[in-house]
């Protein structure tokens, strides 16, 4: 735990700099991402922003670049994303994996 | 309903593994069951509220409240772990040869079982609140199935735990407790790489190199085995720099403090001179 506070404090400086990493936004309605496959700048960290426009929850969640968290009914979260090398990389709503999916493209 | 059934199955299986594997190294310790499903009852209870709270706790800390707060019920459950598996490492011989010599339950510290107690409550708690929100969607999209989707999830995951549970009884006594210590030791450091990467995630740590390696064509986080694995030894297909620190970390802390009280224990037990401690010595963990 005392670990964890001293990461904490020491990264407190690094959220300060979040308004620097270019924002891209997602939306997911009707169990579906819109747009399916977004486009990203290689070797970059980016903030992914969700938005949940279902009146269910649902978990923005990928494998291929090891990312998951819950997006409330009418909610929104962020997420960050790299940097990633050039390519694709699928995530998928984890709620609904049958419609709920899309590619991430760093190039 | 299978949908509901796979979702509810993965997420029961992770949880199911941990409960398992504090099953095993709990063996030979009396009151344990009533410990471990209170651990299971409390970890549901803790789910549903969980649960209940998802929408403030996603707002908390300006956003990055979820990732906090699996961060820290991880982080929690690596110290409770640790804790245990260092007072394993002077008290294990003894429980082996107690369960040798008499073949019956020991009583022990209460403060160790109540910490594994709490391991279990947090996996459950952990895993159990994204099927009480997942359930909770389908119950507002209107989905059918609940109820059969459920009931197959759950029993799938929990005849997994049990068919690894009963697998582990086979192991010889004489190597069964260092073979759970490994096991936990493993545990806790792959859940303290899961905390490192919703850190990460939550933009509070740097990921120090992004993929150090990229095994998912070998085995993949998504398949049954990768998150087996992943629960178990803390597998990763794609790891960033800083989980292999935490992972490494905490494997080389529980080592290092589990020789360190096995020595003390080893040479208060010396000047005891008691010959069945040497003669029945259990392999030190280390």
């Amino acid at each position: 735990m005392r670990r964890f506070l001293i990461a904490a404090m020491l990264a407190l400086p690094l959220t300060a700099l979040a308004t620097d990493v270019p924002l891209y936004t997602l939306i997911i309605q009707n169990h579906r991402y819109e747009p399916t496959t977004l486009k990203i700048p290689a070797n970059t960290k980016v903030q992914i922003k969700v938005i949940n426009n279902d009146p269910t929850p649902e978990e923005f969640e990928s494998t291929d670049f090891n990312r998951e968290k819950i997006v409330m009914p009418n909610g929104s979260i962020t997420v960050f994303v790299g940097p990633l090398k050039a390519g694709k990389y699928k995530f998928f709503g984890d709620f609904h994996q049958d419609t709920a999916q899309g590619v991430l493209i760093a190039e | 309903m299978w949908g509901i059934a796979l979702l509810v199955f993965r997420e029961v299986l992770e949880a199911a593994l941990i409960v398992t594997v504090v099953a095993a190294a709990t063996r030979g310790v009396a009151r344990r069951g009533w410990f471990i499903g209170g651990g299971i009852g409390l970890g549901v209870l803790g789910a549903v509220l969980v649960a209940a709270f998802a929408g403030a706790i996603a707002n908390a800390a300006s956003g990055v409240g979820q990732e906090l707060f699996n961060a820290c019920v991880l982080f929690a459950a690596v110290l409770m772990i640790g804790w245990h598996v260092i007072w394993m490492s002077s008290h294990g011989r003894e429980l082996a040869q107690h369960m040798k010599a008499v073949g019956g339950e020991v009583q022990t510290g209460a403060s160790s079982l109540s910490l594994l107690l709490a391991v279990v409550a947090l996996a459950v708690l952990r895993e159990g609140s994204e099927i009480v929100l997942f359930l909770y969607g389908m119950v507002a999209g209107g989905a059918g199935g609940l109820a059969p989707g459920l009931a197959i999830g759950i029993a799938g995951g929990t005849t997994v735990g049990f068919l690894l549970y009963f697998g582990l009884l086979r192991i010889p006594l004489r190597y069964f407790f260092t073979a759970t210590n490994w096991m936990l030791v493993l545990l806790a450091a792959g859940l303290a790489s899961s905390a490192a990467r919703y850190l990460v995630q939550a933009n509070l740590l740097p990921q120090l190199g992004g993929q150090i390696w990229n095994s998912s064509w070998l085995l993949s986080d998504g398949s049954v085995l990768g998150k087996m694995l992943h629960i178990l030894i803390g597998y990763d297909a794609r790891p960033s720099g800083i989980q292999l620190v935490f992972y490494t970390v905490v494997v080389v802390a529980l080592l290092l403090g589990a020789r360190l009280f096995d020595h003390s224990a080893q040479q208060k037990s010396a000047r005891g001179a008691s010959k069945t401690t040497v003669a029945t010595k259990l392999d030190a963990p280390a």
